[in-house]
């Protein structure tokens, strides 16, 4: 039957009762829009906070360990072998041959990586603390992490120029009111004292590594850790942060070391996000087909009013489902004008909460919040809440249009 | 010969509740095209039902109804809105226009829902249907700025839209004065004049004496049958001149 008969009847419906419509659209306009807020909000949230995970920590780190002890050479000759007295080597094995290494994963890494020594040092300052020690090479070093735009005092290349230099995180140097260019101890495992110079201090907005981490210069990392030469880390950064662990599988056939991505190191965090981002969709879900009650509430009342009207139209031979889809179009015009009003309350929701600033309890600093803008978000609300519309439309739709003309008609007379 | 335009053969109705009941028991009737066939009786007595068995609004428990020689009793839900559509046209005491569409809008919705004609062709049928009824100025009016006349007679209009075979009228001037009412039983009696078969129930005797036949049920029986004043051989010589269509 004609569609444009159906549309313009749909259209004279809705255009005759403004407020009921216009209720019905501000029903689904508030689900659509409160729901792109959320979206905008929770995501934009997480994209800022991996943002800081991945601009603080390497993408891909190879230590100079493996995954599994390597097959012993006695194992692979004879079925069962007991090895007795296996000696214990404190010593930390390194990576061998690191430069030839740093050179065959140059030759396709579609990134930089930079080698360091990782030890673990007791910082003296009055007060004792443990902290791990990061030897570096502050001119690879900018290439492979952001510590450089990290800096609050001092320069990163500051550390080749003075002797044993040390940068340390804001927050260790608070609490052991360690001030920019004091001497401090370093006490290394293998028993050996060295004095330092703190040449900087830096902020990375992640409390765990300003209060635990400590850089220096390679050599002064190798004379704590008493194994001159050794290089145990190599620490790679990507072009593209979100192919790490595709990457970090290759690196680790090519080299048998272990390489760990930067999302296999956060594996728990991701995972909290996936829990996250599914309570997320639920209250989203929610809000849409709460909206899609005051659809589902007007179509009813239209249809109870136009109980006469669907009584005409079917005795004078428009067939029942034709009936039907002129309230469908209604409920689809109003869901239609609904998501449009909708996405722009929705667009300046998002741009409401863009305004205001939060402190960052971490860091202490004032931050905007921040929130993700994404087509997407726009697309799908608006496809989910048109099938709510619709959906929510067709059982009263069909309720009404179910029943027979004849008893309409003996009704009214 | 007299062509048959609708024929009913042993009609019945029930309907099943707490208390079955019967409306139409055992129906005959055979109307011939052009006809104006009255039916009459008292409240409750069924002729409301036979009427909308015989506009395909309701469907028989038995029986057969024959419309244009086309048999009706198996057809689906779909089929009977399509004969209603095209066959039938209906007139109802209340006039159950459309309140927020004009009257040329109204008498425009089932050539729009058969979809044969261009807009043109419909809005030029519908504007002389409606002027040849004396509602040329009161086409662009909604039903609420008409009287009770104008609006059956819009009503009237929209019934021979589709250019039906049976206009079906159900107590068609019950809500009007003497003189609306005269207008629409003369406008029905021109219909049939020309050719398209009217069946109508009504309380109105002397209206109803005024048609070619007269049928007074009672019980969902016909208990009598009468012929109009104005006579079977006037209505034969109408109908040998009157064609098809209006």
């Amino acid at each position: 039957m004609a569609t444009n008969l159906l549309i313009s009847i749909a259209w004279t419906h809705v255009s005759t009762r403004v407020r009921q419509t216009l209720i019905g659209m501000f029903g689904v306009a508030m689900g659509v829009g409160f729901t792109i807020m959320m979206a905008g909000l929770m995501q934009g949230s997480q994209i800022d906070f991996l943002q800081q995970l991945v601009d603080t920590m390497p993408h891909i780190t190879v230590d100079d360990e493996r995954r599994s002890v390597p097959s012993q050479p006695a194992d692979q000759e004879y079925a069962a072998v007991g090895i007795s007295n296996v000696a214990n080597i404190n010593r930390r094995p390194g990576i061998k041959y690191p430069d030839a290494v740093i050179e065959s994963l140059k030759s396709w890494l579609p990134g930089d990586v930079a080698p360091s020594v990782n030890t673990t040092t007791i910082l003296d300052h009055g007060g004792r603390v443990g902290v791990t020690l990061t030897g570096i090479d502050p001119r690879l070093e900018i290439h492979v992490s952001k510590l450089s735009s990290q800096m609050r005092q001092g320069q990163l290349a500051d550390l080749s120029k003075a002797a044993n230099g040390i940068i340390i995180g804001q927050a260790l140097a608070e609490k052991l009111a360690v001030k920019y260019g004091n001497t401090v101890l370093l006490g290394g495992s293998e028993g050996t004292q060295v004095s330092a110079t703190v040449i900087g201090i830096f902020r990375s907005g992640l409390k765990s590594v300003d209060e635990g981490q400590v850089y220096s210069l390679v050599g002064l990392a190798q004379t704590l850790m008493g194994q001159t030469g050794i290089i145990n880390q190599l620490r790679l950064r990507l072009n593209d942060p979100l192919i790490a662990q595709k990457v970090a599988t290759r690196v680790e056939a090519q080299i048998g070391y272990r390489s760990v991505s930067w999302q296999e190191a956060n594996s728990d965090l991701l995972s909290n996000f996936a829990t996250r981002d599914l309570i997320v969709l639920t209250v989203m879900g929610a809000m849409l087909l709460t909206s899609s009650f005051a659809t589902y509430n007007i179509i009813s009342t239209i249809t109870h009013e136009k109980r006469h009207d669907i009584a005409i139209m079917k005795s004078l031979g428009m067939r029942e489902y034709s009936v039907r889809r002129i309230f469908i179009i209604e409920a689809a015009i109003m869901g239609f004008v609904g998501i449009l009003l909708g996405w722009v309350l929705g667009y300046l929701l998002c741009y409401g909460w863009s305004l205001i600033t939060i402190v960052n309890p971490l860091t202490g600093a004032t931050v905007p919040l921040q929130i993700y803008y994404s087509p997407l978000h726009y697309i799908a609300t608006g496809a989910i809440a048109i099938l709510c519309c619709a959906v929510s439309a067709f059982f009263p739709a069909r309720k009404a249009t179910r029943v027979h003309p004849v008893e309409i008609i003996r009704g009214a007379s | 010969m007299t062509e048959i335009a609708l024929q009913v053969v042993g009609l019945v109705r029930r309907v099943q509740g707490v208390i079955s009941h019967t409306l139409v028991d055992g129906i005959d009737l055979s109307v011939e095209k052009g006809e104006f066939l009255a039916i009459t009786g008292p409240s409750g007595s069924g002729k409301s039902s036979l009427l909308y068995l015989i506009g395909l609004l309701d469907a028989p428990t038995e029986g057969e109804i024959i419309i244009c020689g086309q048999a009706t009793s198996k057809l689906s839900e779909i089929e009977r809105a399509d004969v209603r559509l095209t066959k039938c046209g209906f007139v109802f005491q209340f006039h159950f226009l459309l309140p927020e569409f004009t009257a040329l809008e109204n008498v425009l919705l089932p050539m729009r829902a058969y979809g044969q004609m261009s807009t043109k062709q419909m809005n030029e049928r519908a504007m002389n249907l409606l002027a040849s009824l004396g509602l040329g100025e009161q086409a662009v009016k909604r039903p609420n700025q008409l009287s009770g006349g104008q609006r059956q007679r819009v009503a009237l209009a929209r019934a021979l839209a589709n250019r039906p075979e049976i206009i079906v009228a159900d107590e068609p001037t019950g809500n009007l004065d003497t003189a609306s009412t005269e207008q629409v039983f003369g406008i029905l009696r021109d219909i049939a004049n020309n050719g398209q078969t009217v069946v109508v129930v009504t309380h109105d005797a002397a209206l109803a004496a005024r048609a070619d036949r007269r049928i007074h049920i009672v019980d969902g029986k016909i208990q009598e049958t009468t012929f109009g004043s104005e006579g079977r051989s006037e209505f034969a010589t109408l109908n040998e001149t009157a064609k098809c269509h209006l």
